[in-house]
């Protein structure tokens, strides 16, 4: 950002230029932020400031799930109440916090941090492709869930996995995709009916 | 641009989709009336959005658009093409994908270019009709690098101007030269930058890349060695006018080496 004037104090500047640096923040936004906490109590600056710091120093990969941990391996992976059978694999972290919400799945994860993307240079070495083989590997693992999102990069990982994955001989499954609730049928595209249709299921009354 | 009205229609083949914001996208669409464009879909990263599933790369839309301050806003979408055997495949989205990226590359915003539009459309239609992949994306490539002002010269030598005879051992017609912009004979390949050689049968199917409808290039069996080699070709050419190699290709590479690997495990 060009914006540093001789008016703004120096300290000043740099932290809008830090807030600048954000995803999402424009230079006013970051203006507004940086003014916000040079008006905050200290102790409540301080502690931001703290939790900062504390979370470079205090999270990591947890070396097996591959998920944001301060412990590793991390809660999921050492909670004996999981089904250590099952592998659900997602693109981001966040979508383990989507998971964990339903309280539907109670098997452990692994995190790829990111899909593959032929147009913007990201392919299989870019993921963690290679640890999760290396946990496949260990034999505990019956099925493996690929809920990547339902787009395009999102797909392709999905059918990379599965093309990878498949000589191991493991059941392979991939989320269900198909109408969202609350949605309506007639704005529905081709691609999520043909596999809402794909994907019927019996109703008994 | 567009006419007077804020809101307007057009089809569009959309090329490629980034994320922008909380849950919108930016997507850049390649349209028969204004060429390449870019446009925002907002909300369409949340589950609930109704135009997120029409909204995805390499699908054709009818799209209506209002005009934005700074980018055009994509209000109403419906899919007419979403190609979902290439879709389905990853050989052949990798190779979709390969051709919208290129297309992205190759052409200037708000540049009508109705020709590029069709041999795009027919190059997904080729590729979800999943016979002769690699024949369709020569083509694709060989038209878009004409179209785009970049026609290799494969009737003479780029040098000397001279046409292009058979070397004396009858199988070989001189060489490829990629940055000095086509076929270069015998004589004047010293000092030029990376120069392959070309064999005859090489420097006849580029010639009849160029020449030829789809049908006839369709029609001729090409042995693998010399798709390799023709492949290499183009390829090495595409990177010296961009400058820069094309992502997707990477990745099409990368699915050859596994399964060949995986040829070998079995």
């Amino acid at each position: 950002m060009n914006e540093r004037s001789t008016s703004t104090a120096a300290p000043l500047a740099r932290l809008i230029e830090e807030f600048y640096k954000l995803p999402g923040i424009g230079p006013k936004s970051a203006q507004r932020l940086a003014y916000f906490i040079l008006r905050m109590p200290a102790p409540e600056a301080r502690s931001l400031a703290e939790a900062i710091l504390e979370v470079k120093d205090k999270v990591t990969l947890c070396s097996t799930c591959q998920n944001v941990t301060e412990v590793d391996p991390c809660r999921i992976c050492t909670d004996a109440a999981r089904d250590r059978t099952i592998i659900c694999v997602v693109e981001e972290p966040l979508d383990i916090l989507a998971l964990e919400r339903t309280g539907s799945y109670h098997g452990l994860y692994h995190v790829l941090h990111g899909a593959i993307s032929p147009m913007d240079g990201i392919g299989p070495d870019d993921l963690k492709v290679s640890e999760l083989l290396n946990r496949l590997r260990s034999g505990e693992t019956q099925e493996l869930i690929l809920a990547t999102n339902p787009n395009l990069e999102g797909e392709a990982t999905s059918m990379y996995l599965a093309r990878l994955i498949g000589p191991l001989g493991l059941r392979i499954t991939r989320l269900a995709r198909g109408l969202p609730a609350g949605g309506d049928l007639e704005y529905a595209d081709d691609v999520t009916l043909t596999r809402a249709l794909e994907g019927r299921q019996e109703m008994n009354g | 641009m567009p006419s007077s009205s804020r809101l307007y229609k057009t089809e569009a083949i959309i090329l490629r989709a980034r994320k922008f914001g909380e849950a919108d996208r930016i997507l850049t669409l390649f349209t028969p009336t204004f060429g390449k464009l870019e446009a925002k879909a907002k909300g369409v990263r949340k589950t609930t959005s109704r135009l997120s599933g029409h909204l995805q790369p390499l699908n054709r839309c009818m799209l209506q658009l209002a005009q934005g301050h700074l980018t055009d806003v994509i209000t109403g979408c419906e899919t007419l093409d979403s190609f979902r055997r290439l879709r389905d495949d990853l050989e052949l989205l990798s190779r979709g994908l390969y051709a919208a990226e290129l297309t992205d590359r190759m052409t200037a915003e708000n540049v009508q270019a109705l020709g590029t539009y069709r041999l795009l459309f027919d190059t997904l239609n080729r590729l979800d009709a999943g016979t002769g992949a690699e024949t369709a994306l020569r083509f694709f490539e060989m038209g878009l690098l004409d179209q785009a002002g970049f026609r290799p010269e494969v009737e003479r030598c780029v040098g000397c101007g001279r046409a292009l005879e058979p070397d004396g051992d009858g199988a070989t017609a001189g060489f490829f030269a990629p940055v000095a912009g086509g076929a270069v004979c015998r004589d004047c390949v010293p000092g030029m930058a990376g120069p392959r050689v070309m064999t005859l049968n090489g420097l006849k199917v580029l010639r009849l890349l160029l020449r030829g409808s789809y049908n006839d290039v369709a029609r001729v069996n090409v042995p693998p060695e010399l798709a390799e080699e023709v492949e290499r070709h183009l390829r090495s050419y595409i990177i010296a006018v961009l400058e820069r190699d094309v992502n997707s290709a990477a990745f099409i590479e990368r699915l050859r080496r596994d399964g060949a690997r995986m040829a070998i495990e079995v």
